[in-house]
């Protein structure tokens, strides 16, 4: 899923200082599940920010509003009889969600609440971790399922570096070194011969090197 | 066993310290009330094993957003004690009106006020 | 042998010599002097100069323009250039920059990360890994061609080498790493600052068994120790480096004033010991900021004067 985390108060009280009617409006999604921009957290960033005007003698109304997805034209219509009558929207969906809305409401200003940070998984409860950059064209099978292009810090594709230690990444003690992982699995597998195999240059052009990207699936499209 | 506390708190009952959350502390001082605090089990005694160290943690949590906010934190508390610890509990009213007599009301009463007029 | 380059460094190998090679860090400033000034320091007693590339990720003078003054002094440079700070556009550039001023050596590394340098914020490039560097190098020289395919007009005839670390983890995967290294094409190796003799020692024989010293020349690594506070910090605090508990105890246990002498009398004990391993084709004396230890160390260990070749 995609991993956000919430902008800082004072970053969003900045970018909403001048509104008189804003609303907060949350994403089902993967930022539900990373507790960045669900409905709860839109609840309490709509009562904290209520709070602060209010203290500042603002008079502001927020409105609060969760879609199933920001990501999709569906959802998004959902709002389509009410967004024009707010000066902003405060999206708390992924970059992703922030940009599809401004998209679909030109008429009001869509601001981000949270900074999406990457592709990750929930390690444990309140504990999020990068797994994947989507440089698209996956390399896993050559690395025992551990993706060294997100993993290590130089996205080294014939590591490790000279900087491992003890399992650990040369930038810091609590980063696990990718490539003692993939050593590790492929070992388990009895695949280290696999790992003698030069991986050659990466083609990068499928990566954010060759500008945006899309993905078409003409057998579904109508 | 019958205890006076301050007249002003008014409680309210949950199943365990555990089901509040950040928004039940920030709703109570958006509305008005001047403090809010949680009474929870003595720590490691939660029948739910981690309910109140759970609440401990959103405490905490409210504090930091109404600290970002100007609101102060330190309206809202969390307290732990034993159920058979009635003079305690009085305690404890008494200790948060105090804290919360020296914090001054809540601002959100005064927006309001002047909302009024 | 045949020799596939100019450099003075491969035809010393190749002759059958143990090399020396030293390295000097250019300067954060624009002035060549403080270059010109560490390579006269050196140049009598060592084959060639390495010129380290934003090392640690400072920035620095660039490798190449340093290079080239190395050059112009009429002396041998090994360019070190690494991955972090330049895509395969940039470096296949620099490459041809190099050779068209004669700097026929090279050494590919993938770079310190960013994070410990003065630009932490920055981005890192990391195109290639060092191992594709080493065969980008080797496919321009032997190929004379781009990596897109075009045709190269007087393809850039430089010497390869790669680092190698014995003392990283996983140690398992050390030795393949080397022959991976030597199936793109390094023809040299430098390695890490060696302190743990016996695991290089090790390492070494492991290679040796698979071969992979007929295939490659080995300069061992060597850092003198300043003092027992460097000591400490070497293996407590860098990456990689691995620094036995008896070398920490021997310098603490000299009195300070006497630490350096120690130091460079462990430096030196350590070459004469690698001198006599099968493997070892010379070494690589890195002294950071320290480059006048430089002919005492070689001196010490027995490589001067150094052979001529032509």
């Amino acid at each position: 899923m995609i991993v956000a985390s919430p902008k800082p108060m004072e970053e969003i009280i900045d970018t909403v200082k001048d509104c008189k009617k804003l609303l907060i409006l949350g994403c089902n999604e993967c930022v539900t599940v990373c507790e960045a921009g669900g409905k709860k957290e839109v609840g309490v960033l709509a009562s904290a920010l209520r709070m602060y005007f209010a203290k500042q003698g603002r008079q502001i109304q927020i409105d609060e509003r969760t879609l199933e997805r920001q990501c999709d034209h569906e959802y998004l219509e959902e709002i389509r009889d009410i967004a024009d009558t707010y000066d902003a929207i405060l999206s708390l969906a992924c970059g992703v969600g922030v940009q599809f809305t401004a998209e679909k409401y030109l008429a009001t200003v869509v601001l981000p609440g949270v900074n999406t940070c990457f592709l990750g998984a929930t390690e444990e409860r309140g504990l999020w971790t990068e797994r994947c950059q989507a440089c698209g064209a996956c390399v896993l099978a050559k690395t025992g399922g551990i993706c060294p292009v997100s993993r290590c810090a130089k996205r080294v594709l014939n590591g490790p570096c000279g900087g491992s230690t003890n399992g650990k990444c040369e930038i810091s003690k609590e980063v696990d070194c990718a490539w003692q992982l993939i050593v590790d699995r492929l070992t388990a597998l009895g695949k280290m011969d696999e790992y003698e195999q030069i991986a050659p240059l990466k083609d990068w052009s499928t990566d954010r090197a060759g500008g945006p990207r899309k993905v078409v699936k003409e057998d579904v499209q109508s | 066993m019958r205890l006076e506390y301050p007249a002003n708190i008014k409680v309210i009952r949950a199943p365990c310290t555990g089901k509040i959350d950040v928004i039940h502390l920030l709703r109570a001082i958006e509305k008005g009330a001047d403090g809010a605090y949680v009474v929870g089990c003595m720590e490691g005694e939660c029948l739910y094993n981690n309910g109140n160290f759970r609440a401990k943690k959103r405490v905490l949590q409210a504090q930091k957003v109404l600290d970002s906010v100007g609101m102060g934190g330190q309206r809202v508390q969390m307290y732990n004690l034993s159920s058979a610890e009635g003079p305690k509990f009085a305690a404890f009213a008494r200790e948060m009106t105090e804290k919360i007599r020296e914090l001054g009301p809540n601002p959100m009463k005064l927006a309001k006020k002047g909302e009024a007029a | 042998m045949s020799l596939n380059t100019e450099s003075k460094l491969e035809k010393i190998l190749k002759a059958g010599h143990l090399a020396v090679t030293s390295e000097c860090g250019p300067p954060r400033g624009t002035s060549l002097d403080k270059i010109e000034e560490k390579a006269n320091l050196i140049k009598d007693c060592v084959d060639a100069i390495n010129v380290t590339d934003n090392q640690t990720s400072v920035t620095r003078m660039c490798s190449l323009a340093a290079c080239i003054k190395i050059k112009l002094m009429g002396l041998e440079p090994v360019l070190q250039m690494v991955t972090r700070d330049r895509n395969r556009i940039a470096m296949q550039s620099d490459i041809l920059g190099a050779a068209a001023f004669g700097v026929n050596n090279m050494l590919c590394l993938s770079g310190d990360h960013q994070s410990f340098g003065d630009c932490a914020t920055g981005q890192n490039v990391h195109d290639l890994d060092s191992m594709q560097l080493v065969q980008t190098v080797r496919h321009m020289r032997d190929e004379g061609k781009f990596l897109g395919g075009g045709d190269i007009a007087g393809p850039p005839k430089i010497f390869v080498g790669a680092a190698a670390n014995p003392f990283a983890d996983p140690f398992e995967v050390r030795v393949p790493r080397l022959a991976k290294k030597i199936a793109a094409g390094a023809e040299f190796i430098q390695t890490q600052c060696i302190y743990n003799v016996e695991k290089f020692e090790k390492w070494l024989e492991i290679a040796r068994d698979r071969g992979l010293t007929e295939k490659v020349f080995i300069l061992a690594g060597v850092t003198p120790m300043k003092s027992a506070g460097m000591a400490r910090y070497m293996k407590n605090r860098v990456p990689g480096m691995d620094v036995p508990d008896e070398i920490v105890k021997r310098l603490s246990d000299t009195p300070k004033e006497k630490q350096a002498d120690e130091g460079i009398k462990i430096c030196i004990e350590t070459m004469q010991r690698l001198k006599e391993v099968k493997g070892v084709a010379g070494f690589h004396v890195m002294a950071i900021e320290w480059e006048e230890k430089v002919p005492e160390l070689v001196e010490g260990a027995g490589l001067y004067p150094r052979p001529e070749v032509d």
